[in-house]
């Protein structure tokens, strides 16, 4: 709290990011954890909370005559403009937010302060939810091939590698450890996926210190290991995901990449991924396009070309292809490293499981799959993502390019995934938030002593326990395009501009109907139908009525975060859900974006309810408070106040609040 | 039968097809007056492929040896092609398609000799006609009234019969207004506003030329629509400048000082040759094969077609926002008001309107705005994007409207009646068609023709039950109220549906539509049982 110099502004401005002809005026805060903005515009409350940690960067800039602005970038690309009156007033939020925001040792995180009702015993339990043990048995292991090492037991051999890895039954402990002293931060191939049909392995390194000529034995002996560990083929691939000048400049640092000459059959392969730094410049220049007020649509495509982000996105799902291919269809085994292993390495080996398996696509899989080849095999998240301060050349949005990767994925497979794009991006929102211990520190032994497992909770088990939520209703795990191996294509007009990420916070951008939740409340019907076929069905249609609307409302309640008064902030950690209230929908897209202004006397704030022309009939619009999230200017309501199975009762707004009040 | 002269070889056997997403086969070609047929020899499963040579755009011959390759692109962007034993039935066959895909004799092409054996020529020919359309509106008896001053087609040969005029304004006027503006397109009402009592009209550009001539009956015309209102918006599809220019060639705009209760806004909408030819670049970046990012994004950008999909939705809105949200009527025109002003009219409408999300409302709305009140589709629609030919009146207006209208779905996916796959069909059947709804361009020769006597028509096809159920939206919900969409960059997308058409991502993206059609049926089902 001593960082906070001044905990209360009032007559502060939020200015929308797309039209800045329409502000918000009310109350900024500033609390130990927390930014919250409190509109305060006679009877709508509506709040904006934002996570201390979630944000980038604070700039203030130069005083107009209407007061001076603060600009507020997060890390989950929300960005908010206020304009605060006093110059003095912005001086001092701007000075505690650049403090709050970036602490300066890990005891400051918010993942261990944050104390969500819940005990000890349930605490602990959370983190034994997900057991990558069990995840290595599924595929098989350990096996005749392939086993459980304790050569890393206490970190020994390699220090940001975990202390649990699958090697080739045939390597020796003298091979591992001399193979490791080969490659760079010790980190030698180990087993990241098992393909227990066809005995075909993925596995991954760190770049061998060869040098212009260095050998190892021991290191050639891992590989011939690896290979003899696929009995059913003769070669096996190594490849190296960065592009073939960056490897050769690492010769000259004693680093480099394997000779084919040295290792008995091995094919080497170059997939050109390029490294952080210009994955980082990649990222910002996008998000400069997207931050564009009123760009046409040239400007955008030029400005997203000049990016070069999708070229980069393109760059690891062809790796992928090309790694899950040699596996499902050659039968082959893959070696994976790019210069440490931890960022491309994770990359190419997570899109390939995902393309190769589809457990990978399911909900507890996907999370399986982050813990294996990210958390565990020690991707640094908290210099990536900035956990804590420290040097700006080590963050990258390594991890973005994994959730892009698979969420381009699920544009083109509907039906082959079990998660959403909600699921993806409050992950992403998670990587970045530090409320759960899962992605602090950059590797396990550093969280070890760190305690998190002791001190903090896991983000898995809160993500199953609302996995209705982050479910697909269009997943079908029998439809052909869901079977095996995903044959993906990668042509560029393939690939789309997540804007449910980058733009998550500009709401007019947005589809401003969900066929998803549509479909997901006729599921969960057509399922409790068919539980209750015969007698009695009508009453228990009216009975499944009630809880849907019961549970839709309490639904958008937990969502929007707006009961709760300020200086309880407690009470808020109950909902660590990341979903921005829908309620301002209604300002995003009204019609001045097609005017320029021309129309003299429009309107900077969306004209009330009443003074929209509205057909008498529509009373779909319910009452203010039960149907937040609709759109009354584009004439959207939302489905918190509509069923689709029986439209006259719901449409009667008294019932709505009958049955909620029942209850 | 003239087609006869043109084909010199009928059938030939052993012919190889290779077709988008499917395995080549071997099989029979026959070439009639209209179609291309091939059966292939499976015994069982056997496969036809029966293809209107008007779908035929352009065709490629590639000879080896003694045998010969046709590749035939068509107008619905599909890529196919024949092998072919025999250069000289090669040619043979390959001279019959270049000829009778584009064959000009109205009366001779396809849909007049369409006659399906569970169908006869239809009583009526359309959904419906001005006249029923003024019948039903009965709000609009007060104030306007039904026009036959064009009831020869001597007023403006490019509109119906009857026209809604304001009440107060008798046919002489009309008539003298006529010669005041391009092609005698008058203003005339195109929708009526329920909630508000605003409308739109449409017209052409005013004839002012040079020295600024005006006509007073015009004037009068356009005082009448905003008779008992303050104000009334002109929205010119033009830019200022261009507006301007027109007037050295006789056209013009409505001047601030004889119509000093209208305000004008200009918005350039690219149309005619632009437009063509940014399908064409578009279709070619999308047959691209470097597999390059920054080359596809370029030429993405560089086609212009996103950049026409968001002008002609942002114009739309405005034109609503005028209506719906700022309370006055609208008057919208270009110069010839036979392509933009028509594309946003029918927008606005799809926006504002919901009786016109339903299916037959939307099939209507076409009819109105596309068919009667005349968008000349023979000439725009000759030839699509992969035609060597050189470009005449070829513009993919009516493309760009659909391709708009998918956006708006995209946006709202529950608030319209019907599907992508209607907006498909449209797009396909507006360039080769069984049915007589697009021939010609304008009714005036459409009743030359006969075409309402002597072919069947599209819309009312698509309203048959089978038909209806496949088209339609499952998840259709009516909304009363305007649905406004966003035009940012980030909102609008590649229309993947029509220009990916033939390739196997789009074939995943069906069958996620028909996952969805069918968790609404058996929903459906039991909801009612």
């Amino acid at each position: 709290m001593e960082h906070i110099r001044l905990p209360k502004v009032e007559n502060v401005k939020l200015l929308d990011r797309i039209s800045h002809r329409r502000r918000r005026v009310g109350t900024l805060y500033l609390t130990a954890t927390h930014t919250i903005f409190v509109e305060s515009e006679a009877g709508v409350r509506n709040e904006t909370w934002v996570l201390h940690s979630l944000v980038c960067s604070v700039d203030k800039l130069a005083a107009t005559p209407s007061g001076c602005p603060l600009l507020i970038h997060c890390k989950n690309f929300q960005v908010l403009h206020f304009i605060i009156s006093k110059e003095q007033e912005c001086h001092d939020i701007h000075l505690s937010l650049q403090r709050l925001s970036q602490p300066e040792s890990y005891d400051e995180l918010y993942c261990f302060s944050y104390k969500p009702n819940v005990d000890e015993k349930e605490r602990r339990q959370e983190w034994d939810f997900l057991d990558l043990k069990a995840d290595y048995s599924r595929m098989g292991l350990p096996s005749s091939l392939w086993k459980l090492s304790p050569v890393n037991q206490h970190y020994k051999v390699s220090d940001t590698y975990p202390a649990d890895l699958f090697v080739p039954e045939s390597a020796t402990p003298p091979v591992i450890v001399g193979s490791s002293k080969f490659r760079s931060r010790g980190r030698f191939p180990a087993l990241s996926y098992y393909c227990k049909d066809n005995h075909a392995a993925i596995c991954r390194s760190s770049q061998p210190l060869s040098g212009f000529s260095a050998r190892c034995l021991e290191d050639e002996q891992m590989l011939e290991a690896i290979l003899r560990s696929n009995p059913c083929s003769d070669f096996m691939y190594v490849v190296d995901t960065r592009p073939k000048l960056n490897a050769i400049a690492n010769r000259a640092a004693g680093k480099g990449y394997e000779n084919e000459d040295n290792y008995s059959n091995i094919k080497f392969q170059f997939v050109g991924i390029e490294n952080i730094h210009v994955m980082r410049n990649s990222q910002q220049k996008m998000l400069e396009v997207c931050e564009l007020r009123s760009p046409s649509m040239s400007d955008f495509l030029e400005g997203l070309e000049s990016s070069g982000w999708l070229k980069h996105i393109k760059a690891v799902l062809d790796a992928g292809i090309f790694i899950a291919k040699a596996v499902a269809e050659e039968g082959v085994s893959v070696l994976i490293h790019c210069s440490d292993g931890w960022d491309r390495t994770s990359q190419v080996c997570s899109v390939a499981c995902v393309l190769l398996d589809p457990y990978y696509r399911t909900l507890r899989g996907f999370m399986v799959l982050i813990e294996k080849d990210w958390v565990s095999f020690g991707h640094k998240f908290s210099h990536r993502c900035k956990h804590v301060v420290g040097d700006p050349k080590e963050v990258s949005p390594i991890i973005d390019q994994l959730l892009e990767c698979v969420w381009q994925l699920m544009e083109q497979f509907p039906c082959a995934f079990e998660f959403n794009e909600r699921f993806l991006i409050t992950i992403h929102n998670h990587f970045y938030s530090c409320q759960f211990g899962n992605f602090i520190g950059n590797n396990q032994r550093e969280r070890i002593e760190l305690r998190v497992h002791e001190r903090t909770h896991s983000l898995w088990s809160y993500l199953w326990a609302n996995r209705t939520d982050y479910t697909n209703p269009l997943y079908r795990p029998n439809h052909s395009q869901t079977q095996g191996l995903l044959r993906a294509s990668t042509s560029p007009y393939s690939f789309k501009f997540w804007k449910g990420l980058y733009n998550r916070f500009d709401h007019g951008m947005h589809p401003r109907q969900s066929v998803e939740d549509y479909l997901r409340a006729i599921q969960e019907e057509t399922q409790q139908l068919e539980e209750h076929t015969g007698e009695g069905l009508h009453y228990i249609r009216e009975v499944i009525l009630i809880l849907w609307l019961i549970t839709v409302h309490s639904y958008y309640k937990s969502k929007e975060k707006k009961k709760i008064p300020p200086g309880c902030f407690s009470a808020f950690d109950k909902s660590p859900t990341v979903w921005a209230p829908g309620n301002n929908l209604g300002l995003a897209n009204t019609p001045q974006d097609y005017t320029g202004g021309f129309i003299t006397g429009s309107p900077c704030q969306p004209k009330g309810p009443d003074s929209i022309l509205l057909p008498k009939s529509t009373n779909q619009i319910s009452d203010a408070s039960f149907s937040n999230g609709s759109d009354q200017e584009s004439g959207i309501a939302d489905l918190s106040c509509r069923s689709p199975l029986s439209e006259d009762s719901t449409r009667d707004p008294d019932s709505d609040e009958a049955a909620y009040s029942a209850a | 039968m003239e087609f006869a002269e043109h084909i010199k070889t009928a059938n030939v056997e052993d012919v190889v097809l290779r077709q988008p997403l499917q395995p080549p086969s071997r099989g029979t070609l026959c070439i009639t007056g209209h179609h291309l047929l091939f059966s292939d020899r499976e015994e069982s499963d056997s496969r036809q492929v029966l293809l209107l040579l008007r779908n035929i755009d352009a065709i490629e011959k590639r000879m080896s040896g003694s045998s010969g390759t046709i590749t035939m692109k068509c107008k619905d962007l599909r890529v196919l092609q024949l092998d072919i034993p025999g250069m000289e039935q090669c040619l043979n066959i390959a001279h019959s398609i270049e000829t009778l895909s584009c064959l000009d004799c109205v009366s001779a092409m396809y849909p007049f000799f369409y006659r399906p054996v569970d169908l006869s020529l239809p009583e009526q020919w359309g959904l419906s006609s001005p006249e029923m359309h003024y019948s039903q509106m009965k709000e609009l008896y007060e104030k306007w009234r039904l026009s036959t001053v064009n009831r020869d087609y001597s007023v403006c040969p490019s509109y119906p019969p009857a026209v809604i005029v304001p009440k107060s304004i008798d046919d002489d006027t009309l008539k003298k207004a006529a010669k005041f503006r391009q092609g005698g397109r008058f203003p005339v009402l195109c929708y009526y506003h329920k909630k508000n009592g605003m409308v739109i009209m449409r017209s052409s550009q005013p004839l002012l030329g040079a020295n600024r001539k005006r006509c007073k009956e015009d004037e009068l015309l356009l005082q009448a629509v905003i008779e008992g209102s303050d104000k009334g918006y002109i929205i010119d599809t033009r830019s200022m400048q261009q507006a301007q220019q027109a007037r050295m060639t006789g056209g013009g705009f409505e001047s601030k000082s004889f119509y000093d209760r209208w305000k004008r806004f200009h918005r350039q909408m690219e149309r005619g040759k632009a437009l063509q030819e940014s399908l064409i670049k578009l279709v070619e970046a999308c047959g691209d094969e470097s597999n390059n990012m920054d080359r596809w994004l370029s030429k993405l950008e560089n086609s212009k077609w996103l950049s026409h999909v968001q002008n002609a939705l942002s114009t739309a809105g405005l034109l609503v926002e005028c209506v719906e949200r700022d309370g006055h009527s609208v008057l919208v025109h270009g110069s010839e008001g036979t392509d933009c002003s028509l594309l946003i009219s029918t927008l606005a409408q799809l926006i504002m309107d919901p009786c016109c999300r339903t299916m037959e409302g939307f099939l209507g709305l076409l009819e109105r705005e596309w068919i009667q009140a005349r968008h000349p589709f023979q000439q725009r629609c000759a030839h699509s994007a992969y035609s060597h030919a050189r470009l005449q009146q070829e513009s993919p207006v009516f493309l760009l409207l659909l391709d708009c209208v998918w956006q708006l779905w995209r946006q709202f996916p529950l608030a319209l009646g019907f599907s992508e796959a209607l907006l498909l069909r449209l797009a396909t059947e507006v360039y080769a068609s069984d049915y007589g709804t697009f021939l010609c361009n304008s009714d005036q020769e459409r009743c030359a023709l006969e075409v309402k006597e002597r072919t069947h028509c599209l819309f009312r096809a698509l309203l048959r039950p089978t038909e209806r159920d496949y088209y339609s939206n499952p998840l259709y919900e009516r909304t009363e109220l305007a649905i406004w969409p966003s035009v940012h960059p980030q909102s609008l997308q590649l229309w993947k549906g029509y220009f990916l058409r033939w390739t196997q991502q789009v074939r995943h993206l069906e069958e996620a539509q028909e996952e969805i059609r069918n968790m609404v049926i058996e929903w459906g089902k039991l909801a009612r049982s």
